[in-house]
């Protein structure tokens, strides 16, 4: 059923560094008539220090994101990754704390953007756009932690002038790994390094992810590389190929 | 090894392994071929949960009662006269195993391949006490000629090309001609394997699973060698560690279902061998003797620990290595550690100690890729974070050996920061401001800017966050 409103958490690789995604992303709800709230006290997941170890960390940040979302509305958030963090590791990093049943709580309401425009919204899209060949990177933790596949490929498909060419290893991590990406540099540079080649192989223009901290790390490598694709999050692409101009 | 000697870095030796293209190359197509059979074994995802929930349901109720179980098998297995050993080290299993061949004299032994035998350095320890063994497992037996360890718990010389094990042969056997031919070079070890074969005085194996209901020794393999060294000499010698113990003799089908399958793609192995014990009265052949030794080698101390006992599931099908993207690019050496890949990643640490060993809980990226294909269903990447939250803080709670031994004072201060520029929407927009006034100065010189930008060009602060843009919009702030 179709909520008034929503809740938006942007995430902090978004807020930063890919804002438009998250602009886009509200107004994809906003156009379906959802009322878009964004708390400004939001700052992040917690997920860096929570896969760290650094759970103390992770948890004082955490509680402070919860507080910001008091009332019983879904919690959107456009990134497989982050919204993993919030509804599977939320529970566990609150368990046998006081305040562990508003994290559970909180956790269950906590929706991937595209999986509330398909399976809450049931959006239906009329591309706007030119051809165009696009590529899809499914985001480790959106994929095996939100179970992120069906929904993002279905809205790609109803787009009628975008042809997709899947890349060939298209479920293998691209090598960012939070902290992964520095403590091993060199693995981690063969994994992107391995990525852009199959971007450039699959000769697409653009490469789509519903994760903003993989386009960073795709993109970061595309442009070292003097690679013509670029990286866009898939809420952005969806957005800007759909208005009304 | 280096890793009993503290010096084992997965740093220093996975970059190493990254400068080799053709050691990259050679796990890649080996890994690719792993992972295309396997999938074509669990075409129906459906009837995968259902297979990997049996299995992991099986594994851990074993675990629910392992001590019992073992006493239960040690009984069985005396009955059906087998005789039980127990090593709480690596150090009891050797001597064990050496106090067995003095007592009969035996100076030549022949060994079924066995992971185990590995965690013992049971060959280098023999050898030194004037004992021959050799491997006859064919992947084995390669990488013993080169002096090598196995670089996968599967296909321990998966990291050689044909030609490498062309020329190897060519050097290290007697009357062997250079041929990069399978066939015919699988033809010259079985040449030499099977006089060794008849010569050996006592027989080493594995144990893949061991029944405690029936006191049953399962083995599989594909070449006939495990059933040659457990059946031509007159003592057979398995070793086994002590969580692969299960029930009842029901529990073995479900699990060779998702070991074989997730392991090889194979339906079944070639051979599946099920020992009961020595030869009996009026049985033609079979050794006189068969001894089972169970090794603990930390894992009593895995077991008692809820946050990772299930790392004892595991049944050693190697899947989680061959989709792993990291251990795919660098190889099993270069874990410089028995157990190689994400299982190795989480079961080194706890038997070595996270004090020698903190590099390996954080050599994944977290993808899952290892999660996702394990058939019982071992919470890999959660407890790689539970062994780096234990790493990083020594605490009376935590009960992995050598907690708190990858303390890092720099880092806690590092989080200390994070923590308090996110917990305060203020102190988070003037690092938001930071980023964009001081962001374009970085240069990427040292540390971790130094790293990223190894193969990345720097990420560039948006010139309005979305905090700017969400205010500029007018959207609700609650």
């Amino acid at each position: 059923m179709k909520p008034e409103a929503v809740y938006f958490f942007g995430t902090c690789v978004v807020d930063l560094f890919f804002p438009e995604a998250g602009l886009a992303g509200i107004e994809l709800l906003k156009r379906e008539g959802v009322r878009v709230i964004f708390p400004r006290g939001q700052t992040c997941c917690a997920q860096p220090p929570f896969n760290c170890g650094h759970h103390a960390e992770a948890r004082a940040v955490a509680r402070v994101q919860i507080a910001l979302f008091p009332r019983d509305l879904p919690v959107v958030v456009p990134s497989g990754s982050c919204a993993g963090m919030m509804r599977h590791h939320y529970p566990e990093l609150f368990a046998g704390e006081p305040d562990e049943a508003a994290a559970i709580a909180f956790a269950g309401r906590v929706v991937e953007l595209t999986q509330f425009l398909v399976n809450v919204l049931g959006v239906r899209l009329t591309d706007r756009g030119g051809p165009e060949t696009v590529t899809w990177h499914s985001s480790c933790h959106g994929l095996r932690e939100m179970g992120l596949e069906a929904e993002p490929k279905g809205l790609l498909a109803q787009l009628g002038n975008v042809r997709v060419a899947p890349l060939t290893r298209e479920r293998e991590c691209c090598g960012f790994g939070g902290t992964f990406s520095v403590r091993y540099p060199d693995i981690s540079s063969a994994m992107v390094a391995d990525k852009v080649a199959d971007v450039v192989q699959s000769g697409a223009s653009v490469v789509l992810s519903a994760d903003a901290a993989c386009l960073l790390n795709i993109g970061g490598a595309l442009e070292k590389t003097g690679a013509a694709a670029r990286p866009m999050h898939l809420a952005e692409f969806l957005w800007e190929r759909t208005r009304e101009r | 090894m280096s890793a009993e000697t503290g010096s084992a870095d997965f740093h220093a030796s996975s970059s190493k392994a990254l400068l080799d293209p053709s050691l990259r190359a050679n796990f890649r197509r080996a890994m690719d071929g792993l992972m295309a059979k396997r999938a074509a074994q669990f075409p129906d995802p459906a009837e995968w949960e259902a297979l990997r929930s049996l299995a992991a349901s099986i594994r851990a109720r074993t675990l629910a009662k392992l001590p019992e179980l073992l006493d239960a098998l040690e009984t069985r297995c005396a009955a059906n006269g087998i005789r039980v050993h127990w090593a709480e080290t690596t150090d009891d299993a050797n001597e064990i195993v050496l106090g067995i061949l003095r007592a009969r004299g035996a100076t030549r032994l022949v060994k079924g391949k066995s992971m185990v035998s590995e965690e013992m350095h049971l060959n280098d320890f023999l050898e030194k006490n004037g004992v021959e063994s050799l491997e006859s497992d064919l992947g084995e037996y390669i990488i013993q000629l080169d002096g090598e360890t196995p670089s996968h718990i599967i296909m321990p010389a998966i990291h050689k090309s044909r030609q490498q094990i062309a020329r190897l042969f060519g050097e290290k056997i007697r009357g062997a001609e250079y041929t990069e031919d399978v066939d015919a070079l699988t033809a010259t070890a079985r040449r030499v394997l099977r006089r060794k074969f008849f010569e050996a005085e006592a027989g080493v194996s594995g144990v893949n699973i061991a029944v405690a209901e029936t006191g049953t020794l399962v083995l599989v393999e594909n070449e006939g060698n495990g059933r040659m060294s457990t059946h031509v000499p007159p003592v057979h010698i398995a070793l086994m560690g002590i969580e692969k113990v299960v029930e009842k003799l029901e529990d073995v089908a479900p699990i060779l279902t998702v070991l074989t399958r997730s392991a090889t793609g194979q339906p079944v192995s070639t051979y599946l061998n099920l020992i009961s014990g020595p030869r009996g009265p009026g049985e033609k052949d079979g050794p006189g003797e068969v001894h089972l030794v169970i090794l603990d080698n930390g894992r009593s101390r895995i077991f008692a620990d809820q946050e990772v006992a299930a790392t004892l599931r595991c049944i050693r099908c190697g899947a989680c290595m061959n989709y792993c993207p990291v251990y795919t690019r660098v190889g099993g050496h270069a874990y410089e550690a028995v157990y190689p890949g994400p299982i190795g990643s989480i079961l080194t640490p706890q038997t070595e100690g996270l004090a020698k060993r903190h590099d390996l809980p954080h050599a994944s990226s977290l993808c899952h890729a290892c999660v996702e294909v394990c058939p019982v269903k071992i919470p890999i990447t959660q407890i790689l974070v539970t062994l780096r939250k234990e790493s990083a803080h020594a605490s009376p709670e935590f009960l992995v050996k050598g907690a708190g031994g990858g303390r890092d004072r720099l880092e806690d201060l590092a989080w200390w920061g994070w923590r308090m520029a996110h917990v305060s929407p203020l102190l988070y927009k003037a690092m938001s401001l930071g980023l964009r006034v001081f962001g374009p100065l970085l240069k990427g010189g040292a540390g971790p800017l130094k790293a990223w930008t190894q193969a990345r060009t720097m990420p560039r602060r948006a010139p309005r966050t979305l905090h700017d843009l969400a205010s500029e919009k007018g959207l609700p702030d609650a």
